[in-house]
């Protein structure tokens, strides 16, 4: 108790908020004490208000970007970055801020979507596995045989069958990562299973939708959260990758792969349009990943002592 | 432990099957007729019936499948489209830089990650445990493609000291052969490294609380020894999944690092492939890799053994 005082006068009070709300507040017995951990993270709140930014001005991506990023003026080809054009133009001589603005919406939407995709077909299958033994050998087999690929290249094989396009990648990817959920979601429902409250649930004649949504799906909820943020990252790195290698989204749409590739032949001249968007890529999954990091060490009991 | 193996061996047919099922069904979904593409614009609709019945198409799926998968166990997966050569000799031709630069980076990795991990460790939350692992989450999410081209921008384009990409046969000339790679294998190695950091930090640290290591601190052993004698060796145990999981995955960071430094491996043929949609080369290349894959990661369920004593398999 005395340790949560101490902690609770040094926490972060707004004045605004004074005496009403404060994080403070929130005691080690509250069950959202992880959400008090993970707001005194610096690093977490630093990740959280980046990323808010990068999504304001990927709703915002009109309002914000000065140019079409589609827009080419030969005039200005390959100038460096100044007050008309703040990350310079391209070969073309399309605008690289309005473009790196606007491939802030593939990524992102990239990344939210596959992880839902990912989480909703993977909570499924890795329910279903753990749960029932005999669907358990048949299900994680077709898991196995997904996770012998390595990530980009399962995505690129899918990319060459479904052709270029947004929604392609997105299936793609959502199929690359369903594995990595399931597995995760099996192996909590194989723990929770065994617990008496489900063994009591059952005794009281509870049919098995409940049982699985109420006590187990439940209860696996902190662990899929913290791999849900990493499939986030993992989604909008491979995204880039394959854009990267031209598989991806198909040309006339912007994305930071696309965009890093499209530099990489001007380095010599034109340092500025692979490097500008190769950072917003870069400090995004950074951002993300940190955010998983702190969750997990919010949301881990065993992770807080170090 | 032959009983085991033997097992393990007969369990990577399922996987394998799935893998090659995956594949099989994924460039059968793929539109386009591969003898119209074999044989240009000008054949007749004798010609390309002729070649259908010649590649077995006209087959039922099903028995496609069997033969397609019969081969490929016998490592034969028919002609490139485009390249005017079995499959299995294109990818023998371009393995080579493929396989190096996955070696190089692997150990590159572990060099770097073992020694930076133990010292975070063993100095946990001082100034250079944070360095440390700000630089390692920093490998882990920094682009593959963006981190060689800050590589290339910095070495090749400022500097002028090493080549911006390109490829020369370690029997040619071994020294322009590691110029060459020495970029590529840092960008595959860094992104590795930041993991491998990581992990060997995070065990090393449970590792250091048990009691055998305090017995050994109280028995008067040097720090130094305490750490490697003790406390290293058993740290070492899950970092060989990960270092499995690593190499695999960098056979899959090599096609985008080919792709970056122009270098004619299996990742770039594979990315052409797929672009020029040259299914038996794109349905080879893959069912190689993801092969590679599985048996790596069997012989580190089998080296566990000789890392660690207590594992013993089939011994029930």
């Amino acid at each position: 108790m005395a340790l949560s005082e101490a902690l609770g006068t040094t926490g972060r009070v707004s004045p605004a908020s004074r005496g009403r709300w404060r994080l403070s507040s929130i005691t080690p017995a509250s069950s959202y004490y992880w959400v008090r951990l993970l707001l005194e993270n610096p690093a977490v709140v630093a990740s959280l208000l980046l990323l808010l930014a990068i999504l304001l001005t990927a709703l915002f991506a009109p309002a914000i970007a000065p140019f079409d990023p589609g827009f080419v003026n030969p005039a200005d080809r390959l100038d460096p970055p100044s007050a008309a054009h703040w990350f310079g133009t391209d070969d073309l001589g399309r605008d690289v801020f309005s473009r790196v603005v606007y491939g802030a919406r593939i990524s992102l939407l990239v990344g939210v979507t596959v992880t839902i995709g990912a989480t909703v077909i993977g909570s499924l299958i890795g329910l279903i596995a753990g749960y029932y033994p005999r669907a358990d050998t048949p299900l994680m087999r077709i898991m196995d045989g997904l996770e012998a690929f390595p990530s980009i290249l399962l995505a690129l094989t899918i990319m060459a069958t479904l052709g270029p396009a947004v929604e392609n990648v997105i299936v793609a990817l959502s199929v690359v990562y369903t594995p990595n959920i399931a597995r995760l979601v099996r192996g909590t429902t194989l723990m929770n299973r065994q617990q008496t409250y489900v063994e009591s649930a059952r005794a009281i004649g509870m049919r098995d939708f409940p049982i699985l949504r109420r006590y187990i799906f439940a209860n696996s909820l902190s662990p899929l959260i913290v791999q849900c943020t990493f499939v986030v990252a993992f989604a909008i790195l491979t995204e880039a990758s394959l854009s990267f290698l031209g598989a991806g989204v198909p040309p006339d749409i912007p994305t930071w792969g696309s965009i890093v590739s499209s530099g990489q032949p001007r380095l010599q001249q034109a340092w500025w349009i692979s490097v500008f968007a190769g950072t917003f890529l870069f400090v995004t999954v950074l951002a993300t990943n940190l955010i998983g990091d702190g969750l997990r060490d919010a949301l881990d009991p065993r992770s807080r002592r170090r | 432990m032959v009983a085991y193996i033997v097992r393990r061996l007969l369990l990577l047919i399922p996987v394998l099957l799935v893998v090659g099922v995956v594949v099989f069904t994924l460039m059968h979904l793929t539109p386009g007729d591969p003898a119209s593409v074999m044989l240009g614009r000008d054949a007749t609709p004798e010609q390309k019936e002729a070649l259908r019945e010649r590649l077995g198409l006209n087959e039922p799926v099903p028995v496609q499948f069997v033969n397609w998968f019969g081969s490929a166990l016998r490592l034969d997966f028919g002609d490139s489209l485009f390249l005017g050569m079995p499959v299995t000799e294109a990818l023998r031709e371009r393995a080579e830089p493929t396989v190096l630069l996955a070696l190089y980076a692997l150990t590159l990795s572990l060099v770097i990650a073992i020694p930076a991990g133990v010292i975070a460790a063993v100095r946990a939350n001082s100034p250079i445990d944070r360095l440390l692992m700000v630089v390692s989450i920093s490998g882990v999410a920094i682009p593959s493609f963006f981190f060689g081209i800050l590589l290339i921008l910095l070495f090749a384009v400022v500097l002028g000291w090493l080549p911006s990409g390109g490829y020369v046969n370690i029997r040619d000339d071994p020294g322009e052969h590691f110029r060459y790679m020495l970029l590529p294998t840092l960008t595959l190695g860094f992104a590795a490294a930041g993991l491998l950091a990581r992990l060997v930090r995070s065990t090393m640290l449970d590792v250091l609380n048990e009691d055998y290591v305090r017995t050994a601190y109280s028995k008067g052993l040097a720090e130094r020894r305490v750490v490697v004698a003790h406390a290293l060796r058993n740290a070492l145990i899950p970092v060989l999944t990960l270092i499995g999981i690593s190499f695999a995955g960098m056979l899959g960071g090599a096609v985008v690092i080919e792709q970056v430094f122009n270098i004619p491996g299996m990742g770039r043929l594979l990315v052409n492939s797929v672009v020029r949609r040259d299914i038996p080369v794109v349905q080879g290349a893959v069912m190689t890799v993801a092969a590679i894959e599985v048996l790596i990661m069997l012989l580190v369920d089998i080296l566990y053994v000789f890392v660690d004593p207590r594992i013993r398999y089939g011994a029930e």
